[in-house]
């Protein structure tokens, strides 16, 4: 099954270089609508009033964490099947886990390279 | 045997306490009570020696200078870093905007070495939460700090410890999660989660 690259992605991260190093990754992965947010609570708001076939978060934000979002976006009837990947440095165990256990499409820990990011891309849009 | 005020707690309290002590009972003790006197007595002169040593480590200026310059210098590390990367990308996407401009083989090259630039550009993610970390624990010195130094002052014979922090509001389950970056020993590698999230399925 072929990916849409003509998708909505959003990413959501706190760090601004971190949103740019992304947005550049997913631009040369031919990902060009991308919109932007810097805490769990903006991309709520973004989620709900756009039209969105991914979503790329991190987890440590203020004043809503990654895993927050996710649980929101998991419990919205209209969000709960949208694809999500975590990109963040928590790689313990236990943050695996709740993620997984919150409903996370796929999980990255940083620093990351730009193949696992395509890779895991690819696995979630294709069996979404 | 004199009235005699208990002591608060505080380290004047139990020197004034343990000299009133000896005071009242000189020439009218046990061997047992003449034993006992003498070691309230160097308890007496050990919090003394005490008191003098943290005076002269002159604990007020960790949380006066060292602490807030440590944490001043630290955000300027971030802020560095910060502008330091955005120019890297900066330059990077200027790189991006020329391949198109050069032969095939070439853009191929130049888009495979941006893309490292870009990779090893997340650093700045990293150690900017490992130095937040490193703030956080600074702060938490400063508040023992403060708590050790108001103990020791004169006059704050009374004063109760400080209790550890509550937090107000209820944490959720992704902050209570939140611990930034682990140490490379105990981080978990990339493989590592894969085969961890493969067991779900």
């Amino acid at each position: 099954m072929a990916m849409d690259k003509n998708m909505n992605v959003l990413i959501v991260d706190d760090y601004k270089t971190m949103l740019r190093i992304i947005r550049n990754l997913l631009k040369q992965l031919e990902f060009d609508n991308v919109e932007e947010a810097t805490d769990g609570a903006e991309a709520l708001a973004k989620l709900r009033a756009g039209n969105f076939g991914l979503v790329i978060s991190d987890w440590n934000m203020e004043p809503m964490t990654g895993l927050d979002l996710l649980k929101e976006v998991r419990a919205d009837i209209r969000l709960k099947h949208l694809p999500f990947i975590m990109i963040t440095a928590e790689s313990k165990t236990e943050n695996v886990i709740a993620a997984k256990q919150a409903g996370v499409s796929n999980y990255i820990v940083k620093p990351f390279n730009a193949e696992t990011l395509r890779e895991k891309i690819e696995k979630v849009l294709v069996h979404a | 045997m004199h009235d005699m005020q208990m002591p608060q707690g505080h380290p004047d309290a139990i020197e004034q306490a343990v000299r009133q002590v000896l005071g009242s009972l000189a020439g009218d003790m046990t061997t047992t009570e003449a034993t006992l006197l003498a070691e309230l007595e160097a308890l007496g002169r050990e919090v003394q020696r005490a008191k003098t040593e943290i005076a002269a480590l002159r604990v007020d200026d960790i949380n006066a200078s060292h602490i807030p310059r440590a944490t001043d210098e630290l955000d300027a590390v971030v802020e560095h870093t910060a502008n330091a990367t955005n120019e890297i990308l900066d330059v990077c996407e200027g790189l991006e905007a020329m391949q198109s401009r050069v032969p095939a083989a070439e853009s191929e090259k130049l888009a495979a070495a941006v893309t490292r630039i870009y990779e090893a550009c997340s650093f700045q993610d990293i150690t900017g939460q490992r130095i937040s970390k490193v703030v956080s624990a600074l702060k938490a010195i400063e508040t023992r700090v403060a708590a050790v130094t108001a103990r020791f002052s004169s006059g704050a014979d009374s004063l109760p410890l400080p209790e550890e922090t509550v937090p107000v509001t209820s944490v959720t389950e992704g902050r209570a999660l939140a611990n930034g970056p682990q140490l490379p020993a105990s981080a978990s590698s990339q493989q590592e989660i894969d085969k961890l999230l493969a067991s779900f399925d």
